[in-house]
């Protein structure tokens, strides 16, 4: 307790301690006030989700207040979300992200409480009880479909299903994907759709080394897909995928590009207005499509074994199977034509379609936030909480962050910000009285008690340090970073004995 | 006492994690044996001991980033490098560098909250800053690589580099950082969430 309010304790005699009366207005640069012991004047927080946006709220918090606690509940037994799940396994440098996130993990004022379901273990009405202040950030799980006939056909499946299969999601390790066919067809031209190209194209010598799953590096090795096409419904000043992606699908070994000049036709003259990076993206893009190729990359692109390409103005309107064997065979594609230009431009059916033989179908399309707990308010149009600067509407107490803030988009950067954002509003309620955490607060005992009741052993961040001690160890036995463990009951097993 | 044991702990490190010295002389504790600066507490160690290992981790600077400067502690005048970063609420903060040292690095050995995700790889673009104009032209072109990942930097200017990209040099001595404000105003704006 902080000790003007202890000493305040025996001069006045026991009672409730209020810090705000009796330390006075709150003065954040006083040293002198000890929060952390004495659970009256600590502030105890709750994440739920240890992905970014979660990881980055709590250590802003954390770096921010001296005297905040902070639980961070995941429903895996693993931390991190996406950066462990949805990071494609050659981008490693990406997921140096964790380092920090372990030291904010093992923070003395942090705890990391992994097993556990928020909205089925236990309840968002449980936490806001036993917290001052809830923070969801859950993340998008779900997928947007595309809503169209034949999108059940084997053969068919979401961008985050197959990212999910090669990354050791453990709902994802059924997937068994057909990689029979010679072409794939990707709809969506984000940067999930370039990784899931890069992945279907790259060198085994190139993937064998990384943390890709072992059965998903057996499965491509068998691959027998040689081409891949990015099918987007605009046009090229429309596409969202970043620079970086693109460049390595250029330089990918073994592979050559087959744009079609068409689609970018009056592309270059309107570039000298446009934003440096979306400059930048498309001449990469009309250089790759128009310009002839020096010797050294001709002769490349004669030995390529494998293309991939963008095309452009096409939304998919169904997929057809092969009568006899209920296969994926082909999609229907309907051809657009844009209205408007820049980021508003807007695809209009023209009425023609056309059919592309493909045997493998990946919808790329956006990941969806689900809701989690019926009391919260939920966009179902935008598929994110409604919020103002991460305070969820008619929500007192409870926050949100990452995309289930914002809607799925943006790279880490991106979720960073936002997090930082929610935890700067979270700051602001507590220093104007707006979030009250003047009351005694149980945090992680409560919670911790409630769920031995019933029967859920949470995972602490000790215990996947084990997790990832075996998976280190079996990663180094054969050339990889980490060996992941690929269903839930391996982890616990690890994590608990 | 355990509390004011806690007392001593918590103001040693306030002191350590932020550069305001403290008022002294409003605390009722000034001048007594429980003032963490008094020499007479050195003895009382053992409820001090269950609060050094709670508080162990608060001793470094939050966010913990290792400094990958090799610094020495060398104060050859050849080799000093004065920069100023101008942090996010737009406070100055001069620091006293050495030639070789990396913006990022430096930042974080000197608790100025520049991020840095992928660990100077670029591989992100979280140690965005913004290099004062007169120093902007002495640091070398930028790779490819750098651009891109600029290229996905919110609040992007003219004069915007990754910091774990800039070694300093004698050249640029006087060189401002300032960090991008990603304010509230971030998406009102008018801004686009970048692509995925």
């Amino acid at each position: 307790m902080c000790f003007q309010s202890y000493f305040g304790h025996l001069l006045w005699g026991p009672h409730k301690i209020r810090s705000r009366a009796v330390c006075g207005p709150r003065a954040p640069s006083c040293p002198w006030l000890v929060y952390t012991l004495f659970s009256s004047c600590s502030p105890k927080v709750c994440v739920v989700g240890s992905g970014p946006g979660g990881f980055y709220t709590a250590q802003h918090l954390i770096k921010a207040r001296p005297d905040v606690e902070l639980d961070i509940y995941e429903r895996l037994p693993v931390p991190f979300g996406l950066v462990r799940f949805g990071v494609a396994p050659d981008h490693p440098e990406v997921k140096n992200v964790i380092n920090t996130f372990t030291q904010t993990a093992k923070h003395s004022r942090c705890n990391f409480y992994g097993n556990v379901n928020v909205g089925r273990d236990v309840t968002i009405n449980e936490l806001k009880e036993a917290y001052h202040a809830v923070v969801l950030s859950y993340g998008a799980e779900g997928n947007r479909t595309m809503g169209v006939p034949g999108e059940d056909l084997a053969g068919v499946y979401a961008a985050k299903d197959f990212v999910g299969w090669y990354n050791g999601l453990p709902n994802c390790r059924e997937l068994n994907p057909d990689l029979s066919c010679e072409t794939a067809v990707i709809l969506g031209q984000g940067n999930v759709a370039l990784d899931v190209a890069r992945i279907l194209l790259a060198p085994i010598s190139m993937l064998k080394s990384t943390d890709i799953t072992q059965p998903a590096l057996e499965a491509l090795a068998q691959s027998q897909v040689r081409r891949v096409l990015i099918v987007g419904r605009r046009g090229p000043l429309q596409i969202a995928c970043t620079i970086k992606e693109i460049r390595e699908m250029v330089n990918l070994p073994g592979t050559k590009p087959e744009m079609l000049p068409a689609d970018f036709e009056g592309i270059s003259e309107v570039l000298k207005d446009v934003p440096r990076p979306r400059k930048r993206l498309t001449e990469l893009m009309l250089k790759t499509a128009l310009e002839t190729p020096g010797e050294k990359e001709l002769e490349r692109r004669k030995s390529a074994s494998r293309s991939w390409g963008f095309r452009f103005f096409r939304s998919p309107v169904e997929v057809l199977a092969e009568p006899r064997t209920n296969k994926t065979s082909a999609i229907r594609l309907a051809v657009n034509r844009l209205e408007g230009s820049g980021a508003d431009a807007q695809a209009v059916l023209t009425g023609e379609v056309e059919d592309v033989t493909c045997g493998l179908v990946i919808s790329s399309i956006g990941y969806r936030s689900l809701l989690i707990d019926p009391g919260l308010p939920f966009d179902s149009r935008k598929a994110i909480i409604p919020n103002s600067m991460g305070r969820i509407q008619h929500t007192p107490g409870v926050y949100c962050s990452g995309w289930v803030k914002t809607g799925p988009t943006g790279v880490i950067a991106t979720t960073m910000n936002n997090s930082f954002d929610t935890a700067r509003s979270m700051m602001e309620d507590m220093d104007s009285g707006a979030l009250d955490v003047s009351a005694v607060k149980s945090g992680s005992q409560s919670i911790t008690a409630l769920l031995r009741g019933r029967g859920v052993k949470p995972v602490t961040f000790a215990d996947w340090e084990k997790i990832d001690s075996v998976e280190t160890k079996k990663g180094e036995a054969e050339g990889k970073p980490r060996e992941k463990l690929l269903s839930v009951e391996e982890m616990l097993q690890v994590a608990q004995t | 006492m355990a509390a004011s044991a806690a007392v001593r702990t918590s103001v040693g490190l306030t002191l350590k994690l932020s550069r305001i010295i403290p008022d002294c002389s409003s605390c009722p504790l000034y001048g007594s044996k429980s003032c963490v600066r008094s020499a007479t507490n050195s003895q009382r160690r053992s409820s001090q001991d269950t609060f050094r290992i709670i508080y162990r981790h608060l001793q470094t600077s939050i966010g913990l980033y290792h400094s990958d400067d090799g610094s020495s502690n060398t104060e050859d005048p050849d080799d000093v490098v004065n920069v100023v970063y101008v942090d996010r609420t737009g406070q100055r903060i001069p620091v006293q560098a050495k030639v070789g040292d990396n913006v990022m690095y430096l930042a974080h050995k000197h608790g100025i909250d520049l991020e840095g995700a992928c660990e100077a790889s670029l591989a992100c673009s979280t140690c965005h800053v913004y290099v004062s104009d007169a120093h902007f032209d002495k640091l070398p072109e930028p790779d490819e690589r750098e651009d891109d990942m600029l290229d996905m930097a919110a609040m992007l200017q003219e004069n915007s580099r990754l910091g774990c990209q800039i070694i300093l040099t004698r050249e640029l001595d006087g060189m401002e950082l300032t960090l991008p404000k990603v304010t509230r105003n971030f998406y009102v704006d008018g801004h686009v969430p970048k692509p995925h």
